[in-house]
């Protein structure tokens, strides 16, 4: 709850203070013997505990994906459930790894707070969830609505700049913790639930009655959600974010979890490379062994199987495509070439 | 006969300097402090330099930039084009104002459970005791959210809300009031009921001592009259007795005009002020069970009532026993405002370890005004408990 929050802020301001955080990532994850990954805490299909407790979900992937590259195994993760406002201490501190955690990217995240971002997993944007039964069709008929959002999101600042841009007034009811936003906006204290579009649809599943709520059409913000790392250590920022290439490219030469090993005697000498056929260097060049792509499909599949898996159209999410498809079928996602 | 050398017995030994009690104490003592201040400073530059080599930002030089959030409940006038130095003291004024709330009711609540609890009323005894074991003894976030849901869910939306003669209205986003406009004639009269409360209180004062000094008594009912009554009342009446209101009306989703007070003031208040008022419960039973009871036979045998051995004879003693663990609870309460972020209640944890520290990244730098604002509140519950205290043994009454 909130006092943890502040305790563990604290506890990890004590760990700036005092200790150095060492700069060789890799070295440490590979003496611990596992990753130590900041997740959220709870989002239906980004990350949740399944029904044996295992963490599952897209952002899930990410971890395991990173972990089965450098540790030769998916499931050498911790994940740490992390709060909006205690996401960045944590991995500034060092208690985490990598954030793989519905992030959004920022100029100020990005520099400010020290972190450096992995290529995007997710391309989002803020929409607006409201009951049906308002007969409401657009935020521009939300003049003077008590609006749920979470403390410390950019939401929470994207809001403040769309109703100000559109003339509307509004009334904010913020809470650190996603759950007690749902929570607030169920019980009827808001009008209005505001939050990335895949998390929306995410917390929809649990609320009493879903089918009451429905999504307004305006999307007023651009959220790419991506993995994080700290600054100032290279070699582990190549290597999330290759990981995360990997992934992508992956989809788009047709390597699946399920044929990868057939793959990797592909003759085409792209897809040889990059799963580290004969003479590769993939390995080399990210301080790793040859096999790091590889084991990371093997372990994950690619993209597109991550996608359809926890999020797709066939999941109870059922987030559409759209800007997540490939670059070659009109999406976002483009690896930069493994060469 | 050689003359001895050796140092006369009746004489102490001369000792080193440093045995000597007073140096050595002052010795241990620089000795402490340059090793405090040694840690103190190893800890900031240390930090600094974890800082810049991470290179995340650090100082104060946030605070001007432009906070760009909206926050719900403000007495101060803040909006998202002010700088995150006014949503700091947003925050701190929110934060006094429900501890301060929340202090005046839990005194009042605590005494009378304490009161009650020492009745000899078997009934009144017992619930007094009930309620000061179930709020004491569970944890004060759950209460929170208990108070928070248990507004809300019964309560309707504010198309469907409960209305009081339609000027109060009750709904699932709060109490909604009707707000006086005060122009310059209402202004007047509550400058008038100022000074007659001023006024009342002087005349009460000479009274007391007049009675002190001669045995006399003295009446001054007529001067609270004419205080609080008759010279406001004239003066608003002179002015032309206008007082305009500003009234709730509901538009589109919710009501305009008026005042309101939000569910999130309204459970915090509540959670705080009922968890505290059990302790201050038991600290009111213990202060009067402390007054040795032949005290209270000697007021019998004077044929003092039940009300007046209270009054007299029992409350102004127990307050000597009262006081400090009292002021430890009011300490209490106003740290524990901080839980009151759980049920997004804008105080310093949700604005500034909250909001404030996600946006701009200065964990170190919002952390430290957060510590810096409740250390000073609990200085200051301390030192002004410490004058009652004062006050009260001194006996002057």
């Amino acid at each position: 709850m909130k006092h943890t929050s502040l305790l563990s802020t604290v506890a990890v301001m004590t760990v700036i203070a005092c200790g150095a955080v060492s700069a060789q990532t890799i070295d440490e994850v590979r003496q611990r013997g596992h990753l130590n990954c900041g997740v959220s805490p709870g989002v239906s299909g980004f990350s949740n505990p399944d029904d044996n407790g295992n963490w599952a979900g897209f952002d899930v992937e990410v971890c395991r994906a990173v972990a089965a590259a450098v540790l030769e195994d998916a499931d050498a993760v911790r994940y740490t459930p992390l709060s909006n406002t205690e996401r960045f201490t944590a991995l500034q501190s060092g208690e985490i790894d990598m954030l793989s955690r519905t992030t959004t990217r920022t100029l100020n995240r990005d520099t400010a707070l020290g972190l450096n971002f992995a290529p995007v997993m997710f391309y989002d944007g803020q929409g607006f969830m409201v009951r049906e039964a308002m007969g409401v069709s657009s935020v521009m008929e939300l003049d003077g609505a008590t609006v749920c959002v979470s403390a410390g999101s950019t939401t929470e600042l994207n809001l403040a700049d769309y109703f100000e841009a559109n003339g509307l007034s509004y009334q904010p009811v913020r809470f650190d913790r996603a759950d007690e936003v749902l929570a607030a906006y169920d019980a009827g204290r808001c009008d209005v639930y505001t939050s990335d579009r895949s998390g929306l649809a995410a917390r929809r599943l649990v609320m009493n009655d879903p089918s009451e709520h429905v999504m307004l059409p305006e999307t007023i913000s651009k959220e790419p959600l991506a993995p994080a790392v700290r600054h100032g250590d290279d070699q582990w920022f190549d290597i999330v974010t290759w990981t995360v290439y990997a992934l992508i490219q992956a989809e788009e030469f047709g390597i699946t979890q399920a044929n990868v090993d057939e793959m990797a005697a592909s003759e085409d000498p792209n897809i040889s490379r990059m799963l580290g056929g004969e003479g590769s260097p993939v390995g080399e060049w990210v301080g790793l062994d040859n096999n790091w792509v590889y084991r990371a499909i093997a372990a994950v599949g690619n993209y597109g199987e991550i996608f359809d898996r926890h999020v797709g159209p066939e999941t109870p999410l059922q987030i559409e495509r759209g800007m997540n498809a490939l670059y070659a079928d009109g999406g976002l996602h483009y690896a930069m070439p493994f060469k | 006969m050689p003359v001895s050398r050796d140092p006369d017995p009746m004489q102490p030994p001369r000792q080193p300097f440093w045995t000597r009690s007073r140096i050595r104490s002052a010795i241990i003592q620089v000795g402490f402090v340059a090793l405090l201040a040694f840690f103190v400073h190893f800890l900031l530059s240390n930090t600094m330099t974890n800082l810049a080599r991470q290179g995340i930002a650090s100082g104060f030089g946030f605070l001007e930039n432009r906070a760009g959030f909206d926050i719900a409940i403000s007495f101060l006038d803040f909006g998202r084009n002010d700088t995150y130095m006014r949503a700091f003291w947003t925050a701190v004024v929110n934060t006094l104002v429900l501890s301060v709330l929340g202090i005046a009711l839990a005194t009042v609540i605590g005494f009378m459970i304490g009161l009650a609890r020492v009745s000899p009323n078997w009934l009144i005894s017992r619930l007094a005791a009930v309620y000061i074991e179930t709020f004491r003894n569970i944890p004060l976030l759950l209460q929170l959210f208990f108070w928070y849901f248990a507004i809300l869910r019964p309560l309707p939306g504010p198309r469907d809300s409960l209305d009081l003669a339609g000027i109060v209205f009750l709904s699932n986003r709060g109490l909604y009031l009707p707000k006086p406009l005060l122009d310059a004639g209402a202004q007047l009269g509550l400058a008038a009921l100022g000074l007659g409360l001023v006024i009342a209180l002087v005349m009460a004062r000479r009274a007391r001592r007049y009675r002190a000094a001669t045995g006399q008594p003295r009446r001054v009912a007529h001067w609270w009259f004419l205080g609080l009554v008759v010279l406001p009342s004239s003066v608003w009446l002179a002015t032309g007795a206008r007082l305009d209101m500003s009234m709730p009306e509901l538009q589109g989703f919710n009501f305009r005009g008026g005042m309101v007070v939000l569910p999130e003031m309204l459970a915090a208040i509540l959670g705080l002020s009922i968890y505290i008022a059990a302790a201050v419960g038991e600290i009111v039973r213990a202060g009067i069970q402390g007054i040795d009871h032949g005290q209270t036979e000697a007021a019998q045998a004077m044929g003092h009532t039940r009300g007046q051995i209270m009054r007299y004879v029992v409350i102004p003693q127990a307050m000597r026993i009262i006081i400090p663990p009292l002021t430890t609870q009011y300490q209490s309460l106003a740290k524990n405002t901080s839980l009151a972020s759980a049920i997004a209640f804008p105080e310093i944890i949700s604005i500034i370890a909250g909001t404030t520290m996600t946006q701009t990244g200065q964990a170190v730098e919002t952390i430290a005004l957060a510590m810096l604002f409740y250390l000073t509140v609990s200085l200051f519950i301390a030192a002004v408990m410490n004058f009652f205290n004062w006050r009260v043994t001194r006996l002057s009454f």
